[in-house]
């Protein structure tokens, strides 16, 4: 094996260019290149970033935007499961609902909040419904794409062997709807890290959205900066487990491509 | 479970089906008796699947109907099996669990048993993504005969094989059917393999039956001057036709020849 082909020089590739930016930053800013209050240094976003750690700020910033995105994730997933089973199977509930919900889907984001504040208060109710409706839609379209998208001829075979209803359903469109569905629910959660931004951002007295805007009041980048990096950080570490999780349903494909054979 | 005849006695009477305004196949009239074997063959688009599919109870005939054993079908009956060209084997299952969709109460050493019998009990733990194309058609005869079928309807099924996977299907499918006395409908394109298999031969042409020959050879058949005589037989009948439809022929539009 060429060494160009070994797993640890491929990640270590991917983070070159990242360290290279890192180092010329914390050059300009402390040559004086770049003002140290627009661009401060890295030592000095470290620095926040452990005294924020310290006081146990940033745990209890960083723990409810945390559970505000599971919070939201879970129900959009739930709602979208739903919705998706129930308009791809049923043609009669897809033509009574899909056409609103594909409406509803072009609202922008930011334009729920007014009406979720006046409805569900400043609280987390209001924030939740948002990200989960963030959740839901990628979640829901892929859904039904997929089960709308089935191979007939899968299913045939399931017809032909004497599959109906649930049996039918368990065995054959559920595995083949759920790279579908995984790949919805991947999406969902990105979408999830961007609706909490904004939920945040909107009127928050917690969360790593309000360190941002807190930053940026009280003039401090450093803490703009550390906000960034952590949702950087978790968007990514929630993503892994999304694409972990998605490996363990789609067992098949996996062990497919790593070659292993499934214990009887 | 009678044990005497374990073929269905198959019924097609008076069948048409229509697509929209596409008149495929018309007036079919067929009689398939308990452990016959049938080869249906006839030009690509002639309406051969079409047949099948009706039979498997995968579309609604336009007129007439399917009968199992003096039963009009309306929906699949569960003692008939379908083997398809592809073999289309379930990606999420292994190997024995696609054989084991086949299997009625889900016992998984019937699905064993039915994987050794074509010879694959080695592969059981695999994924089918991994089995050769023979392989995997091998599995879904396995699947297919796993639910002790009384009618198994192949359409095409070793197509797209290789002329000695083809060979050892061929013998293997007859190999079983004549352990197990099934009822087979083949469509094949293949004349040569319906003469191998089949007690009788049906030419489908315009969406009719135009030809039904009786194989009267002994099985095993080998490929002598009497297998080429029902192999000539057939192929001349099919070809008649095209000389009749090409502009240079002068036999007209008169559709009933005699052989
Ligand atoms: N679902 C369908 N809708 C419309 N036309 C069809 C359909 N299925 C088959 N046909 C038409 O019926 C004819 C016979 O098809 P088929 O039975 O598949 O032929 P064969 O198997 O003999 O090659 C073809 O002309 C085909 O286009
Ligand atoms: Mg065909």
């Amino acid at each position: 094996m060429k060494f160009t082909d070994s797993r640890i020089f491929q990640i270590a590739l991917g983070f070159l260019v990242p360290i290279l930016l890192l180092g010329a930053w914390q050059y300009a800013s402390v040559t004086g290149y770049a003002a140290p209050n627009l661009l401060p240094p890295l030592t000095r976003i470290y620095g926040t970033f452990t005294d924020l750690l310290a006081s146990g700020e940033l745990g209890e910033h960083l723990w409810i935007t945390l559970y505000r995105v599971f919070a939201g994730f879970v129900a959009g997933l739930a709602v979208a499961l739903v919705l998706g089973i129930l308009n791809g199977y049923f043609r009669f509930f897809r033509y009574l609902l899909d056409p609103m919900l594909q409406a509803l889907r072009n609202i922008p984001s930011m334009a729920w909040v007014p009406l979720f504040i006046l409805w569900l208060g400043i609280y987390e109710t209001s924030k939740i419904t948002l990200i989960a409706i963030g959740v839901f839609f990628p979640v829901y379209l892929n859904l039904l794409t997929g089960i709308i998208s089935v191979d007939r001829k899968l299913i045939e075979v399931g017809w032909v062997h004497g599959y109906r209803g649930f049996r039918l359903i368990w065995h054959f469109f559920l595995p083949a709807t759920l790279p579908s569905l995984v790949g919805g629910m991947r999406s969902g959660l990105s979408m999830g890290w961007m609706f909490v931004v904004a939920a945040e951002i909107m009127g928050a007295s917690k969360g790593l959205g309000f360190l941002m805007t807190d930053g940026q009041t009280t003039g401090r980048p450093a803490i703009i900066m550390t906000s960034l990096i952590l949702f950087a950080i978790f968007g990514k570490l929630t993503d892994m487990v999304m694409v972990w999780l998605g490996s363990k349903l789609l067992y098949w494909q996996t062990d497919l491509v790593t070659g292993k054979q499934q214990s009887a | 479970m009678e044990q005497t005849t374990l073929g269905s006695h198959l019924q097609i009477k008076k069948t048409a089906k229509r697509y929209g305004d596409k008149q495929v196949l018309q007036e079919v009239e067929l009689e398939g008796k308990p452990g016959e074997f049938i080869a249906i063959v006839g030009r690509s688009g002639c309406g051969k699947s079409t047949l099948l599919r009706l039979v498997a109870g995968l579309e609604k005939a336009s007129e007439g109907g399917i009968h199992i054993d003096g039963e009009e079908i309306r929906f699949i009956h569960p003692d008939t099996r379908v083997l398809f060209q592809d073999a289309r084997l379930l990606p999420w299952k292994s190997v024995l669990e696609n054989v084991r969709v086949g299997v009625k109460d889900g016992d998984i050493r019937k699905a064993e048993k039915a994987l050794e019998q074509v010879g694959l009990s080695s592969r059981a733990s695999e994924w089918p993504g991994v089995l050769s194309g023979g392989q995997r058609q091998r599995v879904a005869l396995a699947r297919a005969l796993a639910g002790n079928p009384k009618l198994l309807l192949l359409d095409e099924p070793l197509g797209a094989l290789d002329a000695l996977t083809r060979i050892e299907m061929q013998q293997l499918i007859e190999q079983l059917w004549t352990e197990q006395r099934f009822t087979a409908l083949l469509v094949t394109h293949d004349v040569a393999e319906a003469v191998q298999l089949a007690d009788r031969v049906i030419l489908i042409e315009q969406g009719k039956i135009a030809f039904d020959v009786k194989i009267t050879l002994s099985r095993p058949r080998e490929h002598n001057s009497d297998f080429a005589y029902f192999e000539k037989l057939i192929l001349d009948r099919i070809l008649i036709k095209e000389k009749a439809k090409s502009p240079s022929g002068n036999i007209g539009k008169n559709d009933n020849y005699t052989i």
